[in-house]
């Protein structure tokens, strides 16, 4: 590399950084996103379909109108949730991809009570309480491994996460099984129900639910000494040790914040998802499966911050609600399964620090090419 | 218990052993150049399911040489975000596994059926025939991989430029060593071995590619590598213990009198997996460059 070039690269990387100071990690999401839709389209094209048809389908579906905003948000609901846990631990410098088994746990907690009677409101109350004591034990097994053994939790929440799959389809089959229809749980009685917040639609209260829940762990992160501490154990473990911060003692306590997140997720899915309000452990459970692994997608498009994480969901649940759209387009259908290609594109860009400096990069490498190829077939000719 | 169920016990172990050894193989160099992948999952599912498309256009060969292809190229385009980009790699990781189910799924719906793929028989690698009963080939592969790796960590000098990097990148940089392209190579030649296991999974040994037909194998992997402690022959070990109880699950299953139920003997190899990583951990050492992209001052 010459000087020059150099000189032209530092340029151009200060000037994309001056101008995106403060919009930076925002727009960076955005970017994430297109890159993601963008290789979907390549995707979908190399299979013979249209892509540019499929996402107008995706996107009428997704946010058109009240019914389409209420899918959306609907679907958008429990990915809030297993996002938090994801961010909370992400906050606390650990990578906590649990939240899947935690889910299920969680939801085979909140069908425990439909074996017994509640009045209303109190039962459904009764029915989060199971559900987020169940998530949070099932988090504390690999939070005590971590501390005490240096278990890597990345290993040890993938095994629970298995662990719990195959438990809560035993559970689903054996114990909790509607007597009438063996591929199916007992059904959530309507007291303990989260109430309909639109007529027609399965969007429920449970949304509400989950943004409480987003705005009280904003809370707890950002206006708490608890919460200092756990952003400060993440950002600078040893630095946090020497303030005086208990490392260990925080690390469990975002594990356990993260199970009960997740825990309320499987709870929003059982609980606040009509029409069927119980798990199909038949079909392996369709309704559950990936909600925990989709909310590490939205926690780090939502760049790990609750609010981030709100507006995330909104694209990722519309995403899921669009794809549903999608899939039965008229000459067009792309398989829902499309969203996940794509949303997994989206992490693999956001994993790029400070993605807007790879085009400045490109344009630089791309110069340089030119300068090359120009130059090449001018010395030929001096040559002959 | 007869001596035939053992032998078919031992068979199923072995086969079950070849995936997680030789993932965790390749993922000991991939560590010891200093980058952690733990995309090793995804890349298992692709590979799976490529090697069938490879098997039924050329055989299959065709079909491991494709799995192990694309394995490569995975890792490579991890190692060039985790390298020349200082990309996260947990969240590179992450994001493979998620983008491997969403392709694998959609692949499988173009395909046919959604969710399964059946492998022609006459496209599956062939077993050799053996006093124990039909073996794969792939097993003598994945005894001798480890003993080839292991020669090549501690005995050559390209193996030690790779722990160089790993260890101490500064001073692998100062001795002329180009720290980004050794972990370039690394990852890829990590993604190649998971891609080869992953083939082998659907061409040679199941026969058939579902959805989740990686089934936490990645993640096993993962576990072998702390086990072993960078020592390929610790992994061959680990895997073989993975594999046995994986094989065990497997085995139950088809007992006729069901002593256990199905779903507490598939959680058996994923229990294991917990015990024996929370039981060996203090003593491992890692590279001290691990998971850190290497940056020139």
């Amino acid at each position: 590399m010459s000087e020059n070039d150099v000189k032209v690269q530092s340029k151009l990387l200060r000037g994309a950084r001056r101008t995106l100071t403060g919009l930076h990690p925002a727009l960076e999401s955005v970017l994430a996103a297109l890159i993601g839709l963008l290789i979907g389209a390549l995707l979908m094209y190399i299979w013979g379909y249209n892509p540019w048809k499929a996402y107008w389908a995706l996107l009428q579906g997704a946010y058109s109108g009240g019914y389409e905003w209420a899918s959306t948000l609907s679907r958008a609901t429990p990915l809030i949730l297993t996002a938090l846990t994801f961010s909370v631990c992400v906050r606390a410098g650990m990578f906590n991809i649990g939240a899947e088994g935690q889910m299920f746990m969680g939801a085979m907690a909140a069908i425990c009570i439909a074996l017994f009677k509640l009045p209303v409101g109190l039962h459904l109350l009764v029915g989060l309480l199971f559900a987020a004591v169940a998530g949070a034990l099932w988090s504390v097994v690999p939070a005590v491994l971590k501390v005490t053994r240096g278990v890597s939790e990345v290993i040890s929440t993938i095994m629970f996460n298995w662990i719990a799959r195959w438990l809560a389809l035993y559970i689903a089959i054996y114990i909790l099984v509607d007597p009438s229809r063996a591929e199916k749980t007992l059904t959530i009685p309507v007291t303990a129900r989260f109430p309909i917040l639109m007529r027609g639609t399965d969007f429920s209260y449970s949304f509400l639910l989950s943004v409480f829940v987003a705005l009280v762990l904003y809370f707890v992160l950002w206006h708490t000494t608890m919460g200092y501490e756990v952003r400060a154990a993440g950002l600078n473990p040893t630095a946090a040790r020497y303030g005086g911060i208990r490392n260990k003692r925080t690390m469990i306590v975002s594990f356990l914040l993260g199970g009960v997140t997740a825990g309320l997720a499987g709870a929003a899915i059982v609980m606040g998802m009509p029409p069927s309000y119980a798990a199909f452990g038949g079909g392996a459970f369709p309704e559950l499966t990936n909600i925990g692994f989709d909310g590490m997608a939205v926690a780090m498009v939502g760049r790990n911050h609750p609010i981030g994480i709100l507006l995330a969901a909104v694209l990722f649940g519309g995403l899921n609600a669009g794809g549903r759209v999608m899939q039965f387009y008229g000459s067009n259908p792309v398989p829902l399964e499309m969203v996940r290609i794509v949303m997994g594109a989206i992490v693999l860009a956001m994993s790029i620090p400070e993605l807007i400096r790879l085009f400045p990069m490109a344009k630089a490498h791309g110069q340089r090419l030119i300068e090359r190829l120009r130059r090449r077939p001018a010395t030929k000719e001096g040559s002959a | 218990m007869n001596w035939i169920d053992l032998l078919g016990l031992l068979r199923i172990a072995l086969h079950a052993m070849v995936p997680i050894t030789l993932t965790a193989v390749g993922e000991i160099v991939t560590e010891t150049s200093g980058l952690f992948n733990i995309g090793l999952e995804g890349i298992l599912l692709i590979s799976a399911f490529v090697g069938v498309i490879g098997a039924k256009i050329g055989g299959p060969a065709a079909g491991l040489l494709l799995g192990m292809g694309v394995g490569a190229a995975i890792g490579f385009i991890f190692a060039v975000i985790n390298t020349y980009w200082k990309g996260t790699q947990m969240v590179t990781g992450i994001g493979i596994n998620l983008f491997a189910m969403g392709l694998v799924a959609f692949g499988l719906i173009q395909l046919g059926a959604p969710g399964f793929h059946a492998v022609p028989r006459d496209v599956q690698l062939i077993k050799w025939k053996t006093a124990m009963g039909a073996m794969s080939p792939l097993i003598l592969v994945a005894l001798l991989t480890p003993l080839l790796i292991h020669w090549f960590l501690k005995h050559t000098r390209a193996g030690l430029i790779l722990k160089a990097a790993g260890e101490m990148p500064e001073a692998a940089d100062v001795a002329g060593i180009n720290v980004n392209r050794v972990r370039l190579w690394a990852a890829t030649f990590g993604g190649a071995l998971a891609g080869l296991a992953g083939a082998y999974m659907s061409v040679a040994w199941i026969g058939s590619v579902t959805k989740d037909i990686s089934a936490g194998r990645g993640f096993i992997a993962l576990a072998t590598v702390v086990f072993s402690g960078l020592n390929p022959l610790l992994a061959l070990l680990g895997g073989f213990i993975f594999g046995f109880f994986q094989g065990l699950a497997e085995w139950v299953k088809t007992l006729p009198s069901k002593p256990i139920p199905s779903q507490f003997v598939s959680m058996l190899p994923y229990i294991v997996t917990l015990l024996v990583v929370s039981g060996v951990i203090g003593r491992v050492r890692f590279p001290k460059a691990l998971g850190e992209p290497y940056k020139r001052e």
